[in-house]
């Protein structure tokens, strides 16, 4: 860490005094709080209009996700992957299901792979738009919400035909897919590419260069590339931080070693190269979908699995690069039907953790900037 | 490493392999000596995860697990060690930052204490929270009842 003091607990019972002779203040915020995306409580210690730290109060939302898990089958815990990050469901059901198709020793048929990354990198498109809109709402800009929630639904919408859920999808079966693609699911997948380019032009227009805008995110809530690894942040945080380093190309999974893309990164890592890194990701997730829907072959899309699974005994970790960072499954299998353990290693959770760091020395305003920059879902950092 | 490490430490680690997955299950006397030294001198650094597994029928009826990743050799590793109930383990908040809400978590859920943790206390359940859900003999249909009673007024969990 850069200054080792700088995530050590806070004393909250005792303010210290500032040199104008006024007290520390130490405000509550949440959990109830229309900008945490949720129900996160923050306990801020104030002097004046500074953040002098912060403490996070978490665990509203938790449900006990991996009890559940260890109390039902391999494929009845399959939907509940679905409730943590709830905006990209997908991704979630697309980490479970490989996690255990390792430990089954099985792996899905290519036409399942393809349509598998269509439909990931979709959701990783709408998961980005979903953070974009509430984001800008956060600090002000009220536009770019109905414009991303206006062409989110077109995503929602190839989800809906194709498994019949628009959020929760519940996507994917472990060891392929339950749906064969829709007839027009190609033609629906091309459309929307071509439809939704120009809007995330559009979403750049109201922002990028729109001085509110820079003056709400430059500089602010600035993490170290350093910082991020020590403290464990992923995904497009640790990416703008400067560090090039993404699951999809570093340890590839799913067939996404048959696709080209690149890898944005950051320099200054704050909250104005978080937003332009989440954009370019989904421009480079298009790229991705364009290449897959042009060559998915024919085939199978369900691999041989039996009925009643049994994965022999053993334990795996597998990780997948979600829209929010890395989203690893541990699972241990005692040779029944139900996982002995299952642990979900949220990437909210573990990026929620530099909140501290990052808020020390801004404004209370930039708090707000800086939770939406993170790109927490609740869901997920409580289980 | 793995032969370099095993003459630096004998029998103290057993170099394992499942499933194309690399782990070491090793002795509770070399934590967090050989964190330290996976961190410092093999570019481990990056601890993806810290969980638990609990198995009560044996005598050390606890594995905590690490899950270690280096960027600059893109590898993952998983070290495994057996601590007994009521026993206690040295923190790894020194040589990660991130091992502090982890390691909370961990004893939220399995009852396991960090030895030198900034702030060890609860994070996903309230404070006062009676027992370690994620204990193989936790009750889930006999949860705190008393803590729901007091606090949300109703008559059980279920």
């Amino acid at each position: 860490m850069t200054d080792p003091k700088a995530l050590s607990p806070l004393d909250l019972e005792t303010p210290d005094k500032t040199f104008l002779d006024a007290n520390e203040l130490v405000i509550n915020m949440g959990p109830q709080h229309p900008a945490t995306h949720g129900v996160l409580r923050v306990i801020l210690r104030l002097d004046g209009e500074k953040v002098m730290g912060l403490e996070c109060v978490i665990g509203y939302l938790h449900r006990g996700v991996e009890k559940i898990g260890e109390n039902r089958t391999y494929t009845m815990f399959n939907p509940y992957v679905d409730r943590m990050d709830y905006v990209a469901a997908v991704s979630n059901g697309l980490g479970y299901c490989e996690a255990v198709e390792k430990l089954l020793s099985v792996e899905a048929p290519p036409r399942a792979q393809y349509i598998r990354v269509i439909l990931t990198e979709l959701n990783r498109i709408a998961s980005h738009q979903l953070w974009l809109g509430t984001h800008a709402l956060d600090i002000g800009a009220i536009t770019p919400l109905f414009y991303t929630f206006r062409d989110r639904e077109e995503i929602l919408k190839i989800f809906e035909k194709y498994c019949g859920a628009r959020l929760t999808t519940h996507a994917f079966r472990i060891g392929g897919l339950q749906y064969e693609a829709y007839e027009g699911f190609e033609k629906d997948v091309k459309n929307f590419v071509s439809f939704v380019k120009p809007k995330i032009d559009e979403y750049e227009e109201l922002l990028t260069t729109n001085r509110i805008w820079l003056e709400r995110t430059k500089g602010v809530g600035v993490i170290s590339g350093k910082d991020c690894i020590a403290l464990g942040v992923t995904g497009p945080v640790l990416r703008a931080s400067g560090v090039k380093w993404d699951i999809r190309k570093a340890q590839p999974y799913a067939n996404y070693k048959n696709f080209e893309f690149e890898i944005p990164t950051g320099q200054n890592g704050d909250t104005y190269d978080r937003y332009i890194v989440r954009m370019v990701e989904m421009r480079q997730s298009l790229r991705i979908i364009e290449q897959a829907v042009e060559s998915i072959p024919e085939g199978p899309i369900m691999a041989k699995v039996p009925k009643v699974m049994k994965p022999p005994v053993g334990e795996v970790y597998h990780s997948i690069e979600a829209p929010k960072g890395e989203l690893g499954y541990f699972i241990v299998s005692d040779g029944s039907t139900q996982p002995y353990r299952v642990r979900v290693r949220p990437p909210s959770f573990v990026n929620l953790q530099a909140l501290d760091l990052m808020c020390r020395g801004q404004l209370v305003a930039d708090v707000i900037a800086v939770i939406g920059t993170l790109d927490i879902v609740l869901g997920e950092v409580d289980r | 490493m793995i032969a370099k490490l095993k003459r630096e430490y004998g029998s103290g680690i057993t170099p394992l392999t499942h499933l194309g997955q690399n782990y070491m299950e090793v002795d509770r006397s070399l934590i967090p000596e050989l964190l330290q030294v996976l961190r410092d001198e093999e570019q481990f650094d990056y601890c993806v995860d810290i969980t638990a597994v609990h198995y009560p029928k044996r005598e050390k009826q606890f594995d905590v697990v690490w899950v270690l990743y280096s960027f600059p050799r893109n590898e993952r590793i998983r070290i495994k060690t057996q601590i007994a109930d009521g026993e206690s383990i040295a923190s790894s908040v020194p040589i990660w930052a991130t091992a502090n809400w982890l390691e909370r978590e961990v004893f939220d859920m399995f009852g396991i204490r960090f030895d030198g943790h900034p702030d060890l206390k609860r994070i996903l359940l309230p404070e006062g929270w009676k027992g370690h859900p994620l204990r193989k003999d936790y009750g889930i249909l006999q949860q705190d009842n008393e803590w729901v009673q007091i606090n949300l007024g109703i008559e059980s969990g279920q």
